[in-house]
């Protein structure tokens, strides 16, 4: 009984793992880190908010990462006047159509329906590809539409195929391994902790309220502890003469 | 006070109901760690009515609008996340404390005559929940939400001749859109509450008429002391009443414990697609239902279309749920308890929970031919436990069951 009962909380991670099949890296995710959290606010800003919306964020909850309303005046807003305002983006809906295929997704929840460690290996995973309209493809995210945005970071990667062949006998491409040829300003190591603050701040931007809640929940199950032991002795005092 | 009090009895029967139902309400003293999950049904409903009057307050029942003001709650209303997370862990374990609350009647024959009508109330109280809870997930207008509902009301549209019209009818459009959405919203915040509240009276006044079962399943009215009270009774008030505190307590641990430290339950209670505000043109790769609907999701899968129809497979899920009516006559063994029945019927019950929770587990992955098959022979199982209860229970090997409650 208990088994199976653990069986089938398990199963969503188990429908997930098999569905996907692309292996993901771990994001490193810390909300506790606000120089982090800000260096991807800054990264986000400046590449993602040209074309992706945050339209149930507001500017100023970014004073929970420990920026003073005047920095966040002076370094991030520059698609918005005041910073009360939720992060929009000018680009039209139909425009964003006629260029993309489909107009790119809002990014306020992104991580609650990806998961940070799928954004954190997708936007790792771009490679040129020439039969793509944007040159670019996405070894997590096929025929993607999107354009690898960060380039002049990372760099541009080629693949480089292996012939295989399969039962059939048909002869197909695999993608052996990635080619740097034309590096970007940042070493991998330095783009994959760019990445990381990136996705460490979507993260935080997908639910800025969990750090208190985390908090609120200790202090909530401490006194619920407290009262189960007042419960426990006013039940057994009741109960003593019961037979 | 004393004279304030005769006046409102002269008026209203406040002393008498507080007699009837709290402190001279004898209930058997043998009660066990099942029987929380009755007052534990009535303290998540509670908590539902109230938290959802608080998201009503900011929720916008409209398709343009409806994901945005859930956002809205979850960043911009004061703890407005919690009153969400409250609610969406609320659903959930609603249907928990619900199927431990039906499998405590399940072993120890609370079904039993001469309680028939408290648990056909509670039977009715499960269809009306199942809607409750099918009609409030549309509301966060997620992809799940969306599909979810496409999926379920497109199970109408299988039923012979009137199946198209009947599913246009629901929906109130060709699609799933902004009338459904508004009539979903209507039934979910007054008018299935209101039928649920009735309901609920109605099973508390018919327990209270005949009495509660016990974990022996012997009526403590038969042997009664020299005041007239059950032997084997004590007063629900205080005994019972701090009884449920204590079990309100640990109740509240996990409870809360999901709220703030796990509020999507591993994508169970809040399912990560529904992350995704609803879109008419794209279909996810993986529709399932939310976890307390996955048995009869599974047993609707498993039955194979007949003549293209999948009505065969629709009312096998309908029959399935409605069933459980027909458990008190089904039952023809001589004891209710399991403490006293025999090999059989343990063993019958056994299969039951491994074909309902194999069901469950099946309707959230996706479909494969062996799946399928998988589901197939359970739900027969699951079909076989009920129809063939008249035989195993009357044919079993029972104990002879005391004259008293045991401890």
């Amino acid at each position: 009984m208990k088994k199976l009962f653990f069986l089938l909380l398990a199963a969503p991670t188990l429908a997930f793992a098999s569905g996907a099949g692309i292996h993901l890296d771990t994001a490193p995710v810390n909300l506790n880190d606000q120089g982090s959290l800000q260096r991807g606010a800054r990264v986000f800003v400046n590449y993602c908010l040209n074309c992706h919306s945050a339209g149930y964020m507001r500017y100023n909850r970014m004073q929970d990462i420990g920026l003073s309303e005047a920095q966040i005046k002076e370094n991030l807003l520059y698609a918005a006047d005041k910073p009360g305002e939720t992060m929009a983006v000018a680009m039209r809906t139909k425009d964003a159509k006629d260029w993309f295929g489909a107009p790119p997704p809002d990014l306020s929840v992104i991580t609650r329906s990806r998961g940070a460690d799928w954004v954190y290996t997708y936007l790792r995973s771009f490679y040129r590809d020439d039969s793509r309209p944007t040159g670019w493809n996405n070894t997590v995210f096929d025929k993607v539409g999107m354009p690898h945005v960060m380039q002049e970071l990372q760099g541009q990667l080629a693949p480089v195929y292996r012939t295989e062949k399969t039962e059939d006998g048909k002869e197909h491409h695999v993608i052996e391994r990635f080619e740097l040829v034309k590096p970007g300003k940042l070493t991998q190591a330095e783009y994959d902790a760019l990445v990381g603050d990136l996705t460490n701040y979507l993260s935080w931007m997908g639910e800025p309220a969990k750090g208190d809640r985390m908090q609120i929940g200790l202090v909530v199950l401490l006194f619920l502890s407290v009262f189960y032991v007042v419960a426990f002795y006013l039940k057994k005092e009741f109960w003593k003469d019961v037979h | 006070m004393q004279k304030l009090l005769n006046w409102v009895d002269e008026r209203f029967p406040l002393t008498a109901s507080y007699k009837a139902h709290l402190s001279e309400y004898f209930a058997p003293k043998n009660f066990n760690f099942w029987y929380f999950f009755g007052s534990l049904a009535l303290l998540v409903l509670v908590i539902q009515i109230v938290s959802g009057i608080f998201l009503t307050m900011h929720y916008k029942p409209d398709a343009a609008l409806a994901f945005a003001s859930v956002e809205y709650i979850m960043r911009d209303v004061d703890y407005g996340w919690l009153i969400r997370y409250i609610h969406s862990t609320g659903a959930s374990m609603f249907f928990v404390v619900v199927y431990l609350h039906m499998f405590r009647g399940l072993i120890y024959g609370s079904y039993r005559q001469p309680r028939e009508l408290i648990w056909i109330f509670g039977v009715i109280i499960y269809l009306v929940l199942m809607g409750e809870a099918f009609m409030g997930y549309l509301l966060p207008w997620g992809q799940m939400s969306y599909w979810g509902a496409q999926v379920i009301i497109n199970l109408f549209a299988a039923v012979p001749f009137i199946g198209n019209e009947l599913s246009e009818w629901i929906r109130g459009d060709y699609v799933i859109g902004d009338a459904t959405l508004n009539r979903f919203f209507a039934f979910h915040v007054i008018a299935l509450p209101l039928v649920l509240l009735g309901l609920v009276v109605a099973h508390l006044v018919a327990l209270h008429e005949v009495g509660s079962n016990n974990p022996d399943g012997v009526e403590i009215k038969k042997l009664k002391g020299a005041d007239g009270h059950p032997l084997d009774g004590i007063p629900f008030h205080p005994y019972y009443t701090v009884k449920d505190i204590l079990g309100t307590v640990v109740f509240l641990i996990v409870f809360t414990a999901i709220v703030f430290f796990a509020p999507e339950m591993g994508g169970y209670f809040l399912e990560y697609n529904n992350f995704v505000p609803a879109d008419s043109l794209k279909t996810p790769a993986h529709i399932a239902p939310v976890w307390y609907f996955t048995p009869y999701y599974a047993i609707l899968r498993a039955i194979p279309p007949i003549f293209g129809s999948q009505f065969p497979g629709v009312a096998a899920m309908g029959i399935a749920v409605l069933i459980f009516f027909a458990l008190p006559w089904l039952d023809k063994s001589p004891v209710k308890s399991i403490r006293y029945r025999g090999p059989k019927f343990k063993i019958a019950l056994t299969l039951f929970v491994i074909a309902f929770i194999g069901l469950g587990i099946l309707g959230v992955l996706p479909a494969t031919p062996l799946y399928t098959l998988i589901s197939q022979i359970l739900s027969v199982v699951y079909f076989a436990f009920f129809l063939l209860m008249p035989w195993y229970t009357k044919n079993d090997t029972t104990k002879p069951v005391p004259e008293r409650v045991t401890q």
